[in-house]
């Protein structure tokens, strides 16, 4: 396994006790911690060059509106966008989806059409499209999940029809772990003329993504999962289709000309960012981007495999285990799991008070807790600045825990 | 690595056992019983009441099925313990001193009542725990609206 462990003197946060114990955060799926360089940057950026985008004519103003656009450019080169005016900034996967769950909705979904999405979705890629086809008239289907936590694509050919106008699928499940074939299942419903939307929540930053190569329409992501700050995250459209939305909020910096009576509005990405953006947060998300960038998101990918690999070989140890998801091939830096013996409430309070930080629950995934008859289960999600060292150490926290509630 | 303090109080032996081996489960199945349905969504917990009231209002049995975490099934199945034959008016104080109890708030006025329910104290230190801790307590409460309402 490459060794990464280097990295944990830029993450400040990784360097206390909890509850008396050295910390090991293996929450990552839920947020990510930020090295030093994105957090300077906020700094640097607040001491230096505070200043509103795109409006002044002052040199601050030029400033911040340079970092701004070209954190932009970073984030379509980093995602394999063709222009960076194919990118978005949002508030993060929930934003972005709602925002093409409304806009895009609005303007071509049509009654008696059909959503399709999978069992495997998190909450956020469900609700804005449940909401989406009651105010449409559309309805939604499902792609189910088999056993081993992947995606039943037997009968694909019978629910991606004609009659569905959006796809969407998440790229890696944050429950699961699993890696969906994201670029056949677009290739099959492009070539139905079907819209479709990825949820790349748990992809960006966690492994080499490209959405030319995917071949979707729309990919959505959230920056505090890959260490840029909390309240940032963006959309990407194609050209073509943004092309054909109309604005989402109206306001500033979305109009070319405004009357009394009426406006016209910019292209993207100007038509769909109204007012002052999370300047701050684009920085940040610029900057974490260049420290991502200088490990090699093939290495961090690499390296969080290695570690999930590792992590579900030695959670095998432990009796009554049940591990969710695929138990082999290339997998999401993450593993759920459900012990017989301890309920996930009482396993995560048990890490906790010895310093490790587990998710516990549904992960908002409830209707795949259902598909696997789990009231929810323990997650661990790992990143790159993880080490085997702290999987160990959960190992022998997990092991005292089943003693304990057994 | 010795456990810390703060677990060994929220999960002592007697919670442990009755989250391990609950009492009183099952339904009760008399059309004059209550049942009711208690979940916390957000952690799965589940809980399901059957309860038969005497005509005085006071409770003559009480069964439970239920799913999740072991201070949810553990309260719970010490509460069924408690509350067969007491009085009503006993029984909304008890009810009244374990929520105080739980939460760390206001005067207990009968902590004999309570007896080992004041184990539930610890969970004070777990904010995040109280919904699981009151989880079947609210449904008795539940229960027992419906009950007078029914008969009124
Ligand atoms: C797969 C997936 N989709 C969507 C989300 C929602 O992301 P956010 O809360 O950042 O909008 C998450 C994160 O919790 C996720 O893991």
């Amino acid at each position: 396994m490459i060794d990464l462990s280097h990295l944990r003197a830029d993450f400040p946060i990784l360097h206390q006790q909890v509850n008396g114990q050295p910390l090991v955060y293996f929450d990552n799926a839920a947020s990510s911690q930020k090295p030093r360089a994105v957090i300077d940057s906020l700094v640097h950026y607040y001491e230096h060059d505070n200043a509103n985008v795109h409006r002044g004519l002052h040199t601050l103003s030029n400033r911040a509106t340079d970092a701004f656009e070209s954190a932009r450019e970073k984030l379509a080169r980093f995602i394999g966008a063709a222009t960076p005016e194919e990118v978005i900034f949002t508030r993060g996967t929930t934003e972005s989806i709602n925002l093409v769950a409304n806009i895009w909705a609005s303007e071509f979904l049509k009654p008696g059409d059909i959503i399709l999405y999978t069992g495997m979705e998190h909450h956020s890629n469900l609700v804005p499209w449940q909401l989406a086809a009651k105010r449409s008239g559309a309805s939604v289907q499902h792609i189910p999940v088999l056993e081993d936590g992947t995606l039943d694509l037997e009968n694909i050919n019978a629910l991606l029809t004609e009659q569905v106008k959006l796809f969407t699928c998440v790229h890696v499940s944050n429950s699961l772990g699993t890696i969906n074939p994201v670029k056949e299942l677009c290739a099959k419903a492009r070539a139905l003329g079907i819209t479709t939307l990825i949820d790349g929540a748990q992809a960006v930053g966690h492994m080499p993504v490209n959405v030319q190569d995917i071949g979707c329409d729309f990919y959505v992501f959230s920056g505090h999962k890959m260490c840029a700050p909390t309240g940032i995250g963006g959309l990407y459209g194609r050209a073509e289709v943004l092309a054909k939305m109309p604005p989402w909020h109206g306001g500033g910096e979305m109009i070319d000309l405004v009357t009394l009576e009426t406006s016209t509005y910019k292209a993207a990405p100007a038509r769909f960012e109204a007012g002052t953006p999370d300047i701050a947060g684009v920085i940040g998300l610029g900057a974490a981007i260049d420290y991502l960038e200088t490990i090699g998101i093939d290495r961090i990918h690499e390296h969080g495999a290695a570690l999930t690999s590792y992590a579900m070989q030695r959670l095998t140890e432990l009796p009554g285990i049940r591990i969710l998801g695929p138990a082999t091939g290339d997998r999401g830096s993450l593993t759920a799991f459900h012990l017989a013996s301890a309920h996930p409430h009482d396993l995560v309070e048990f890490a906790n008070t010895h310093g490790l930080a587990l998710r516990g629950g549904h992960h908002c995934t409830q209707p795949l807790m259902k598909r696997f008859q789990i009231p929810g289960s323990s997650r661990a999600s790992f990143y790159f600045y993880n080490t085997t060292a702290e999987i160990d150490r959960m190992m022998e926290i997990l092991h005292r825990a089943v003693t304990f509630f057994s | 690595m010795a456990l810390p303090d703060d677990l060994r109080e929220l999960y002592q032996q007697v919670i442990l056992d009755h989250s391990r081996s609950p009492r009183n489960q099952g339904q009760l199945s008399a059309d004059s019983c209550v049942h009711i349905h208690s979940d916390n969504p957000s952690c799965g917990d589940e809980i399901d009441l059957y309860i038969c009231f005497n005509d005085d209002g006071s409770i003559c049995d009480i069964k439970f099925e239920g799913q999740g975490c072991a201070i949810s099934q553990a309260s719970t199945s010490m509460m069924t313990e408690k509350v067969k034959g007491i009085s009503r008016e006993e029984l909304t104080q008890l009810i009244q001193d374990l929520q105080q109890t739980v939460l760390g708030q206001g005067e207990i006025r009968n902590p004999e009542a309570l007896g080992e329910l004041q184990l539930f104290e610890s969970v004070q230190k777990f904010p995040q725990r109280i919904k699981c801790a009151l989880l079947g307590w609210r449904g008795l409460e539940s229960a027992l609206s419906k009950n007078s309402l029914s008969r009124s």
